[in-house]
């Protein structure tokens, strides 16, 4: 059986030399508990570059 | 009394003005010259785009907001600049004519001791055929442009998606609509945007998506890509994007320029000098921005415009505008204090300024044609500048003609750029990125022109959190609520 990752390769030559997530890594992006902590860092990665800037 | 006058209500424009107004107090004038009676949070017209957001979530009424700032809101549009006064008037003048207020079509001549030109860009429509005339959108394609547009937008999706629930099939087709685009952004956020909805909405499998673009690789996003940190490698913006459309099942075409518009299809020509039909049942294309086309005149009433703006119509500043070739270019050609070479009380900030060259590589099919995108000035950098031009006029004003000018190069300014992927409060996506500096800087970064500790990108739910966040943060802020200041650019 095919994964739902492994679909899209085959829909031609552009999509077939990419990298596209697997079912873990596509679960993480909308997972509560990780996305929350993701937010966090991302928050304070973000505040950096504009302290930076101003 | 010093009298202050912004030409637009946009992003920058409006960030310049209200600091100007603070700093100032009442003991000068601020004046705004805008031809829209409500300021628009653009970045979030893509969900108004989609139906997800409501027109007047996205937009406010300027006026009380400058009466209680005491600021003097003139709803017009200006016309042409006077920088030495004229035969009958010893003072600087911008001429404008209303657009709102009971005066419309009227005109008035508005002296000023210093000017900022933050008019935004003129919606290119015209430039390429069918897609439509002159400022305006056309008949076979969408834009999100404006929130009237991405009103209009969410309208014709929802048909789209009505046909297909009846079995009909729809091609999407997404992008920009010109060899000279920028704000590919904006077309990256819209379609998966419209993706996700499509999605939700059941239809997925009836629909086919492109992604039409004139970036010469998918990433670009005006800046030349970016090389940034992901899951601990340093990666190509070029991977990180096409890893998003192969996912999703968007297909893809790059260096492509949209020569004419018709109903129901396109006609393009690539980097490679081919040409070729795309036929679509919805279509939201992305028009061309130019200066907004305003004139300037010396006092003898002499045509100036050449010397004050730059051919594309944006405002010249003070930036390095004989780099030349490709190979010569550098990041200190990028302006720092946005003030105009041959008048010292005229400045441009956000889209109005006119850039020293663009930062992709510059590239054109083997007919001639210039496909590359056109730098892009919105968002962070475009507030920061807003905010720095404010700083150096009421600096100028109260501290006099030799006070230090305030600098934002955005060769020396990072960004962060939230990209949505799809709206949704536990099911949204977005890609949050940062880059620093937004223009790369060859000499102090040789990799990858960019500093790669502070450039990163990441797509998930935690990236659309922050996206609506500073929605709320930024809507909040330009109406001056309590600690509007607090809220960084």
């Amino acid at each position: 059986m095919v994964k739902h990752e492994e679909v899209n390769f085959a829909r031609n030559d552009q999509s077939n030399t990419t990298m596209i997530p697997g079912r873990f890594a596509r679960a993480m992006r909308t997972n509560l508990i990780w996305q929350f902590i993701r937010f966090v860092i991302i928050n304070l990665k973000m505040l950096v570059v504009v302290s930076k800037s101003h | 009394m010093a009298r202050v006058v912004i030409l637009g209500g946009g992003v920058s424009g409006h960030t310049a003005a209200t600091f100007a107004a603070k700093w100032l107090g009442n003991s000068h004038e601020v004046v705004v010259v805008t031809p829209n009676a409500k300021w628009n949070w653009i970045p979030s017209n893509i969900w108004v785009g989609v139906g997800q957001m409501s027109k007047e979530e996205v937009t406010f009424d300027l006026d009380p907001v400058y009466k209680k700032a005491g600021i003097t809101y003139k709803q017009a549009k200006a016309v042409s600049l006077n920088p030495e006064g004229s035969a009958n008037e010893t003072q600087p003048f911008v001429t404008i004519e209303y657009t709102g207020q009971g005066k419309e079509g009227e005109s008035e001549e508005v002296t000023y001791d210093y000017v900022i030109n933050a008019t935004g860009p003129k919606l290119n429509f015209g430039a390429t055929p069918g897609l439509g005339e002159g400022s305006q959108l056309g008949e076979h394609t969408v834009s999100v442009c404006t929130a009237d547009h991405a009103e209009h937008a969410s309208h014709k999706l929802q048909e789209s998606i009505e046909k297909m629930k009846k079995g009909e099939r729809q091609k999407f087709l997404i992008g920009t609509g010109h060899g000279m685009c920028t704000c590919q952004g904006a077309a990256f956020e819209y379609i998966f945007n419209v993706e996700h909805e499509i999605k939700k909405a059941g239809v997925r499998d009836m629909a086919d998506m492109k992604w039409i673009s004139n970036e010469s690789f998918l990433g670009d996003f005006g800046m030349g890509g970016l090389h940034m940190k992901v899951g601990g490698y340093v990666v190509s913006s070029k991977i990180f994007s096409e890893s998003l459309y192969a996912e999703r099942g968007v297909d893809w075409m790059v260096g492509a320029h949209v020569s004419k518009v018709e109903a129901g299809s396109i006609d393009y020509e690539l980097l490679d000098g081919s040409t070729g039909t795309e036929n679509f049942d919805f279509a939201m294309l992305i028009p061309p921005f130019a200066g907004v086309g305003l004139k300037a005149y010396g006092k003898d009433g002499a045509d100036i415009t050449a010397t004050i703006f730059a051919p594309n119509g944006f405002m010249k500043v003070d930036a390095n505008y004989a780099a030349g070739t490709y190979e010569n270019w550098k990041a200190s050609d990028w302006p720092r204090t946005y003030q105009n070479p041959s008048y010292s009380n005229m400045f441009a900030c956000g889209i109005a300024f006119a850039p020293p060259h663009i930062i992709s590589k510059p590239m054109s099919s083997p007919n001639g044609t210039p496909i590359n995108p056109t730098p892009p000035r919105t968002g962070m950098p475009s507030g920061i500048i807003g905010k720095a031009v404010a700083h150096s006029v009421c600096d100028l004003i109260t501290k006099g003609e030799g006070a230090h000018l305030h600098e934002a190069s955005m060769a020396e300014m990072g960004a962060a750029c939230v990209a949505s992927a799809g709206k949704g409060l536990t099911t949204g996506t977005a890609a949050a990125m940062t880059v620093f500096p937004v223009v790369p800087d060859f000499e102090k970064y040789p990799g990858t022109g960019r500093d790669t500790d502070y450039t990163f990108g990441e797509i998930g739910l935690a990236g659309h959190w922050i996206k609506h966040i500073l929605h709320h943060l930024f809507m909040y802020k330009a109406q001056l609520k309590p600690g509007w200041t607090l809220v960084p650019e």
